[in-house]
């Protein structure tokens, strides 16, 4: 009986906090039952969306240069690629020999580990934030070139995107220090 | 012939009844099936239907490089994704002979042990719900909820994490981990605190698990039980101080034991296990060495010399081991996982055996299975 009357405690002390600062939000918009506010769900920086293709703003092209290296290392086979020659190139204006020429990610079949983002070697590929996709359309979770694009665009503006492979390392309790990469040498 | 009054005999020979229960009942814990023979209210015999969540997870292991196997090994057991993840490392490991840096270890050990965590957390409420306690369920979510968000901020992702990696982790834990997970264990202590007022000795709760599927010592170990059911009865086994692995030797922890080795002891040694796991995450931030944690492996293609190796470890629900057989290429020849959960169902028959139809659930749910892993 007296274990019981605790627990009525524990519950009744526990609604007077959930009044006061509810820990449920109202899905799909935030805020709590009386003050309702439309914002996207909020997610933490390293926080792992669908895959999206990033955007070389200096050069104006995609960072992808469909080199295959993510799509060997997916575990489940959701991406296809096409290589060209890059136009560009010719022109001199890129470093970039070869350049994307579709790509393709089938968003039902990725189960979002990032190891696509980790193998990349030029940058190409994020992880972007974006993770409420479900479409009406029968395939309307296949993402071709530019959708990926757009997705990458929005991500590197929201999150003030830096390539990894330009990003300055700290060490711990130390001055910053340039981090020593191959990429860096060759970037345009 | 139609029944009336005069034909229905008093003290009838007894009729045996099959009763399916499953795959989609809620109380089963995800697709488990089970087949009661039922006499009246009691059972007299049952039969597991396992299968219903067979991915073949082993067999995909084996068209998988070494580091896609994670991905895998994350879908096995998933509530408690970095045990699993840290086993497999830890045997691809031993394979290549590679040793691990002191700062990785530790952080392997601080996400393990959180995640033993939320999985009891878990376990709480859900065993709350199997015997029709409501409320508990909702504080355990919330504790489990803040473990997430911490693995968010860590890995990327609330369940499916893909962060440990052969020789290291994918990259350094954010610059406020330690502070945020001091700040998230003082929170979990406080929700355990609560659940464990709020149910471990209430009346009703007690008179629905207590002296139900007793198992003594000696018929838990012959079903090869392990984990918090092995310990509930009395036997004190726990990997982690049986063989010690990882960094687990420099951390003071007790093991719980159970008395009584019925369904409310082994309730009850998960949260005491949640405290010890609380106790260990504590002395692990207190250690917790500087370094590097990324190994230039990871990015490698790994080719591990040809040999086999069996790793074992503990996870929330009991031992699992690893055998990994390598041919030298750079996909494994075989995987085989023990898995705990599966194991321990072995004893499902009996523990049911002479047991009411209204105690089958309390006494699955305190076997805490989890059926990504029983089927694999």
């Amino acid at each position: 009986m007296f274990n019981s009357l605790k627990g009525l405690v524990v519950t009744l002390v526990s609604t007077m906090n959930g009044l006061r600062a509810p820990v449920t939000r109202q899905y799909p918009d935030s805020g709590n039952l009386l003050g309702k506010r439309d914002e996207p769900t909020p997610v933490k920086d390293r926080f792992m969306g669908f895959p999206a293709l990033t955007w070389d703003d200096e050069v104006g092209e995609p960072f992808c240069t469909s080199c295959m290296v993510c799509i060997r290392g997916c575990p489940t086979q959701c991406m296809t690629s096409v290589m060209k020659d890059n136009p560009l190139h010719e022109q001199e204006k890129s470093s970039r020999r070869k350049i994307v020429d579709s790509f393709e990610i089938n968003l039902n079949r990725c189960i979002l580990c990032g190891i696509c983002v980790e193998v990349c070697n030029f940058d190409a590929i994020v992880m972007s934030h974006e993770h409420e996709m479900s479409t009406s359309n029968r395939n309307g979770d296949r993402l071709d070139l530019p959708a990926l694009l757009e997705i990458g665009f929005k991500f590197q503006k929201d999150t003030d995107w830096i390539p990894p492979t330009k990003r300055v390392k700290v060490p711990k309790g130390g001055a910053a220090e340039e981090s020593k990469t191959p990429a860096e040498a060759e970037s345009p | 012939m139609t029944q009336t009054s005069e034909n229905i005999v008093p003290n009838a020979e007894p009729v045996e009844m099959l009763l399916n229960m499953g795959p989609q009942h809620p109380s089963t814990h995800g697709v488990f099936r089970m087949v009661l023979w039922v006499d009246g209210e009691k059972i007299v015999d049952v039969v597991p239907h396992i299968g219903y969540l067979h991915r073949g997870s082993e067999k995909l292991c084996e068209g998988e490089q070494y580091n896609q196997v994670i991905t895998l090994f994350d879908r096995m057991d998933y509530i408690a994704n970095f045990n699993n993840e840290h086993v497999y490392v830890r045997a691809v490991e031993k394979l290549m002979g590679m040793e691990v840096s002191e700062r990785s270890e530790y952080i392997r050990v601080i996400l393990c042990e959180l995640n033993r965590i939320a999985s009891h957390m878990l376990f709480i409420a859900t065993m709350g719900l199997d015997a029709g306690a409501m409320t508990p369920s909702m504080f355990c979510f919330r504790g489990r909820e803040r473990i997430q968000g911490l693995f968010e901020s860590v890995s990327g992702a609330r369940m499916m994490h893909n962060y440990f990696r052969i020789g290291g982790l994918k990259e350094d834990v954010p610059d406020d981990f330690v502070a945020q997970v001091r700040e998230v264990l003082e929170l979990v202590k406080k929700d355990t605190e609560e659940s464990d007022k709020l149910l471990s000795f209430n009346e009703i709760f007690l008179a629905r698990l207590k002296n139900i599927a007793v198992m003594s010592a000696e018929d838990a170990i012959d079903y090869g039980l392990t984990g918090p059911c092995l310990r509930a009865s009395g036997v004190d086994y726990d990997v982690r101080k049986a063989a010690p692995y990882s960094v687990y030797d420099r951390f003071d922890f007790d093991v719980p034991i159970g008395l009584d080795g019925d369904c409310w002891d082994r309730y009850y040694l998960r949260v005491q296990e949640v405290y010890q796991s609380i106790r260990i995450v504590e002395q692990a931030l207190d250690q917790l060495p500087d370094g590097e944690v990324t190994s230039s492996l990871g990015r490698r293609l790994l080719r591990p010399p040809a040999g086999e190796v069996y790793v074992r470890g503990e996870n929330p629900r009991g031992e699992i081991g690893v055998y990994l057989n390598s041919d030298g290429s750079d996909k494994p020849y075989r995987i085989k996982v023990r898995p705990p959960s599966f194991c321990n169902l072995s004893a499902l028959r009996q523990m049911l055996k002479d047991s009411w139809i209204a105690d089958s659930v309390v006494i699955l749910g305190a076997l805490d299975i989890v059926l990504g892993e029983v089927d694999r």
